[in-house]
């Protein structure tokens, strides 16, 4: 006999059918039924200080396990708060399901205490979602939503529910599949698409793959190595997709686009065919869209359809998992020795284009070297996750990424603030594992809050904060683009500054604020570096303490990224370093 | 070009939302959506009117079929089908071109479907060039208020 459970004991329930350990939530009035219940559950709960910082972590959480994340806010700000963070794993497909606590039904658009119309707000943001009408629907609601965010492309699906849906009684009982008839993803690649594909590789002199994100998202990796090494295929990837081919192997180009290095972009520029797996031709992958691999033939292997020629036109697409399309692709294949182009390959190779001086220019440290130093002290098994800027690209650049989901960013929308929160979410999904957050000292501040998280839930993770004092990569632009015009850019910047000033300077006033001293204020464990020498030394400390660690890195305050496409620029126009005055 | 296409949809609350949010967020340009019940009580059909080239045409039927509740999406332009609109014109009308009015309506196939002293309701159904040719006629006598419908169109035979 089936028992009557309330909304609140349903949704309980179903998140533990689900196979949920983790939930990252933030309580209020509407989500009191849900928070009461999970009193006396046995999920790990997480309290973010901020709900935007709850859902970076599930995110982090959701990327660095391949499980689904879960976040749960309260109706009103609570729901807006997670907007962001919604459309930041919208971009980069990452599978997230969001509870969000609405307003009793009976007052659903009466403008009631905390009412927002977030599945109105969230509809382009999420990959579906649903407002709970009868506590009837609400396991099956629940069922869809994680069938949803984890299968075919995964995405983010908000769960709204009104609270007297979470108090209604009624008999429970949980689907064990549900069929969603307007939903079928397509995971099998076409036979003959993937024949034609093989033909191509076999006859093509000059084969790039391009690897994006969704090589790991479908766990095709060793796949996607079989098939490079078999027929001794480059492999550059995307920001997303690093991680996805082992970037010590001779065959790895590393990033390719605005930032990628000189081998993968003039490889991509100049190849006669590209395999483009699990990835989407964003623009600051492909940079100026006529003039992207104008001699190659494309074959694009993804699940999602309205990727296939969407920003390209495509010779070869094949809709499909990447996985099992790269199995049956490698029994086409024919074996090679080594291809037309190699030797190319390895003179633009040479060229080591990551520009990174050893030490900054006014003596103080350089970016790349750190980087190095945090890849060689864990011999490259740390879990990288940046937030958005320089400091981002450089962590791209100089960690010489070998496994998949070892590197956590926000690609597709650039999130600021969303790495701290998400190291978090990552320290909690792999208990055991070194966890480096590499941060700017102005995304940091973006959800700097989250220190308290850290803090009470003694979660290791090693913060390094790229301090240049700057928005960097604005302050880039403005160097590069728009006659040094540092428009609200610099962080030292006081009211009583001149109003114009694009020359830092020794009288320049302090950085606000002092990063160590916040860290104590939560008690946690600081130093400042500004020694080359002392960047090892102060690693080691971080990576022995129990805790979280800070490390406040004071680098060069205009270090640029190089290499760099110009905007609107193509690939093969790379800027490869600074223009002597 | 001009693109006809017909979705079925799940007859739910929102739905519309879903697809209007679709198209202006992608910028797809539409020219006449009409929208209600099938044969079957939990599915809407909505008939799209879309202008654009043959790639914009293939990415706005891929991203409808990414929708969850859409379930299936058909580009019917170039399939025999039967395709209407209907409008109602208001046109002024007093007793000297009443019967000309009259006589106009009537070899449209229209109707008067309202009459008062100084104007008259004129229904009209049909492809958008007879409803086209109709108002370009009445226009001399002056329309005072026009509306139409968007498009609705079948594919003939089986299917």
């Amino acid at each position: 006999m089936t028992k009557r459970c309330t909304g609140a004991e349903i949704f309980v329930k179903s998140l533990s059918r689900e196979g949920v350990e983790t939930i990252f939530g933030y309580p209020g009035g509407t989500v009191l039924p849900i928070y009461d219940k999970l009193y006396d559950s046995d999920f790990e709960h997480i309290l973010p200080h901020h709900e935007q910082g709850g859902i970076h972590a599930a995110d982090g959480y959701a990327r660095s396990t391949g499980k689904t994340g879960v976040v749960i806010a309260t109706s009103g700000p609570g729901a807006t708060n997670l907007v962001t963070g919604l459309a930041t794993a919208y971009m980069d497909s990452v599978p997230l399901v969001a509870f969000t606590g609405q307003v009793p039904s009976h007052m659903l658009g009466t403008d009631a205490f905390q009412e927002a119309d977030i599945t109105g707000i969230s509809m382009p943001i999420t990959k579906h979602n649903y407002l709970v009408q009868k506590t009837e629907n609400l396991a099956r609601i629940i069922k869809k939503a994680f069938h949803i965010a984890g299968s075919g492309r995964p995405g983010p699906v908000l769960v709204d529910i009104p609270k007297d849906i979470m108090m209604q009684e009624v008999e429970f009982s949980y689907p064990d599949r549900v069929d969603l008839r307007g939903y079928k993803p397509n995971y099998r690649g076409h036979p003959l698409q993937i024949k034609k594909a093989a033909e191509k590789i076999n006859q093509s002199r000059k084969p790039v793959l391009y690897a994006g994100g969704g090589v790991i998202i479908s766990g095709a990796s060793s796949e996607l190595r079989q098939l490079a090494e078999k027929a001794q295929i480059p492999v550059t990837t995307t920001l997303t997709g690093l991680g996805a081919f082992d970037e010590r192997s001779r065959l790895s180009l590393g990033m390719l686009g605005m930032h990628g290095s000189t081998e993968a972009n003039m490889a991509i520029s100049h190849a006669d065919l590209i395999i483009a797996v699990g990835c989407r031709f964003d623009d600051r992958v492909t940079g100026k869209l006529d003039e992207f691999a104008q001699e190659a033939e494309i074959i694009h292997i993804d699940i999602d359809p309205a990727e296939v020629g969407k920003r390209v036109a495509i010779d070869i697409p094949i809709v499909g998992d990447v996985k099992g399309i790269l199995t049956e692709l490698n029994k086409k294949v024919t074996e090679k020795s080594g291809n037309g182009w190699g030797s190319q390959i390895q003179e633009w190779k040479d060229m080591d284009c990551r520009k990174c001086s050893e030490i900054g220019e006014n003596g103080r440290l350089s970016p790349g070297p750190i980087i190095e130093e945090i890849d060689s002290l864990t011999e490259g098994e740390a879990f990288i996750v940046t937030e958005v800027g320089q400091h981002q690209m450089w962590a791209a650049q100089f960690f010489k990424y070998s496994h998949p989901r070892q590197f956590i960013t926000s690609g597709g929308l650039g999130t600021m603030g969303y790495g701290f929160p998400a190291s978090l979410g990552v320290q909690v999904g792999n208990k055991e594992a070194p966890v480096f957050l590499l941060a700017g000292d102005g995304s940091f501040q973006m959800n700097i809050q989250e220190l308290a998280t850290a803090a009470k839930n003694n979660l290791p993770v090693k913060m390094v904060i790229f301090n240049n004092q700057y928005l960097g990569m604005v302050r880039q632009w403005q160097e590069m683009f728009l006659d040094k015009r540092y428009s609200s850019t610099c962080l030292r910047r006081r009211a009583d500054c001149p109003p114009r000033c694009s020359e830092p300077g020794e009288d320049c006033p302090e950085m606000i604020p002092e990063f160590i001293k916040v860290a104590e204020a939560y008690g946690i464990k600081a130093e400042k570096i500004t020694e080359p020498e002392d960047v090892r030394p102060a690693l080691e400390r971080a990576l022995a303490e129990p805790g979280p660690y800070l490390l406040d890195c004071l680098i060069e305050v205009e270090e640029n990224v190089f290499p760099m496409v110009p905007p609107g620029g193509s690939l093969y126009e790379m800027i490869l370093e600074e223009e002597s005055e | 070009m001009k693109h006809t296409v017909a979705v079925q949809v799940a007859n739910e609350s929102g739905v519309l939302a879903r697809i209007a949010s679709l198209f202006s967020r992608r910028g797809f340009n539409i020219e006449s959506l009409s929208v209600g019940q099938t044969e079957k009580e939990d599915v809407s059909r909505i008939t799209l009117v879309v202008c654009g080239s043959q790639r914009v045409l293939e990415q706005l039927e891929k991203q409808l079929n990414k929708l969850i509740v859409v379930y299936k999406v058909s580009n019917i332009t170039n399939d025999p089908a039967v395709s209407r609109s209907m409008a109602f014109i208001k046109v002024r009308a007093d007793y000297s071109t009443r019967s000309e009015i009259i006589q106009i309506v009537d070899v449209f196939r229209g109707e008067i479907v309202d009459v008062a002293n100084d104007s008259v309701m004129v229904e009209i159904t049909g492809d958008e060039g007879k409803i086209n040719a109709m108002e370009e006629l009445l226009e001399p006598y002056g329309i005072i208020e026009l509306v139409r419908t968007g498009k609705i169109a079948m594919t003939r035979g089986k299917k």
